[in-house]
């Protein structure tokens, strides 16, 4: 696998960390893009066909499995699909009545969506890494990163819809004077007229930055977390192109580093889960 | 690592499942859970009014009991007195039946004796003017001495 005599290990991880791109080439015409540098070279107008096809196909076996069993659900005995969804709706929604004060009907599917839609996406880290992509590489695609959230795009496409939300429900419930009046009133407060410009632009991007860091942070904990653990993955299957010793080796470490990232794929989606609660909160409550 | 459509793309997707999620799958769920609760809180709250109903009912029937027992108790001593009362009513006629019979009895005797005595007397009287005839014949009239005989006949 990774020691095939054309690559390098150098070249091996490139080839790992390449999303299958589809986009348009600089000369105009749309197509697949063959290297990393020409991945690159397509700029804005480029899509990561692999990222969007495992976390659509994710995405619709949550829903398939959850619309099934809400589907069947009854007040009666549940079976073991429906209590297994159960359970799921129920610690979703007792994190949400635990960190939402205000009263909105959205937040806690939002917070299922993004719970199990990540966890699924981190989950695809547990595959072995070289699985799939040697798979579709006999089926004639040679780029294939199967962890969705391993691609900043998607993290941040689900950041950024959670940003959206904040800003939407901060200037409904507090009124645009009201949401701006947080932004430029707080924390730095006086009651002197001449001060209260310049302590505005203060404190303008003193929350500006707090508000901004909101979605950046949500986008980046969950994209470095798993591109951190993918890498390892990565570098733990080089090793098996090192002879038998490394070999077992890298068999052993792969399974604890496995082990153990269960923890942190269930963390990840557990962390992106409450921060999007807690910021919606902040966002539905008059004060911070 | 470039940041490109599929932002867009996973946006628009991301929209889609958190409408779907809240529009088919949390609803019923939601709604089933709730329901499968409520069911429960009411089949507990019954259980422990029926619980408390038998509580009620054998009390109820221990009261009825005791209720009973005192009852038959009552109704024992009720009886044993009648009865003492019937004996010594009967006991009571008894003896007032024998007195009155004793009085008869001795009020017969007694008319009896007056009747004997008064027979004695009238044959001793017979008996004194017959004698008195005999001794005086003639002399004496029956009936211009009779107070005097009767007087005799008095004294004896």
């Amino acid at each position: 696998m990774a020691g095939s005599e054309t690559l390098t290990s150098g070249e091996y991880i490139k080839h790992h960390l390449t999303n299958l791109t589809y986009g348009q080439f600089p000369d105009g015409h749309w197509g697949i893009a063959h290297s990393a540098e020409q991945a690159k070279e397509m700029g804005f107008w480029a899509i990561h066909v692999d990222s969007m096809f495992w976390s659509l196909s994710l995405a619709v076996l949550f829903g398939y499995v959850f619309y099934r069993a809400a589907q069947n659900a009854s007040a009666g005995i549940p079976s073991g699909l429906q209590n297994f969804v159960e359970m799921m709706v129920d610690f979703v929604n007792d994190s949400v009545r635990g960190s939402f004060s205000g009263k909105n009907d959205m937040v806690a599917p939002l917070a299922l969506t993004v719970f199990a839609w990540v966890f699924l996406m981190n989950m695809m880290d547990l595959v072995p890494v070289d699985l799939i992509p040697y798979i579709s590489g006999v089926l004639g695609i040679h780029h294939m990163k199967v962890v969705p959230t391993t691609d900043p795009n998607i993290t941040f496409a689900l950041a950024l819809g959670v940003f959206g939300l904040i800003l939407y429900y901060s200037i409904k419930i507090k009124g645009a004077g009201g949401f701006i009046g947080e932004l430029t009133g707080m924390p730095f407060e006086t009651k002197n007229p001449l001060l209260k410009p310049f302590f505005a632009v203060i404190n303008l991007i003193l929350e500006g930055v707090n508000l901004i860091a909101k979605p950046v942070s949500l986008a980046l904990r969950l994209f470095g977390n798993m591109y951190a653990g993918e890498m390892i993955f990565i570098l733990i299957a080089v090793m098996y192109s090192a002879g038998w010793v490394l070999g077992i080796f890298g068999g052993v470490l792969q399974l604890g580093w496995a082990i153990f990232h269960i923890l942190i794929i269930t963390l990840q989606a557990f962390i992106f889960m409450t921060l999007t609660i807690v910021y919606l909160d902040m966002a539905h409550s008059e004060h911070h | 690592m470039n940041i490109n459509l599929t932002l867009i793309a996973q946006l628009l997707s991301f929209a889609v499942f958190v409408w779907f999620t809240m529009k088919y799958v949390w609803p019923p769920l939601v709604k089933a859970m709730d329901e499968r609760k409520a069911r429960i809180a009411e089949g507990l709250a019954s259980a422990e009014r029926g619980k408390h109903e038998q509580e009620l009912a054998e009390k109820r029937a221990k009261d009825t009991l005791h209720q009973a027992k005192l009852q038959a108790a009552e109704i024992k001593a009720n009886a044993e007195k009648q009865a003492a009362m019937i004996v010594e009513e009967a006991r009571d006629k008894a003896k007032e039946e024998g007195g009155r019979q004793l009085t008869a009895a001795k009020a017969e005797i007694e008319q009896e004796t007056n009747k004997a005595r008064e027979a004695l007397r009238t044959k001793v009287a017979e008996l004194a003017v017959m004698g008195a005839e005999k001794i005086l014949r003639k002399e004496i009239d029956a009936d211009a001495h009779k107070d005097i005989v009767e007087s005799v006949a008095n004294q004896i």
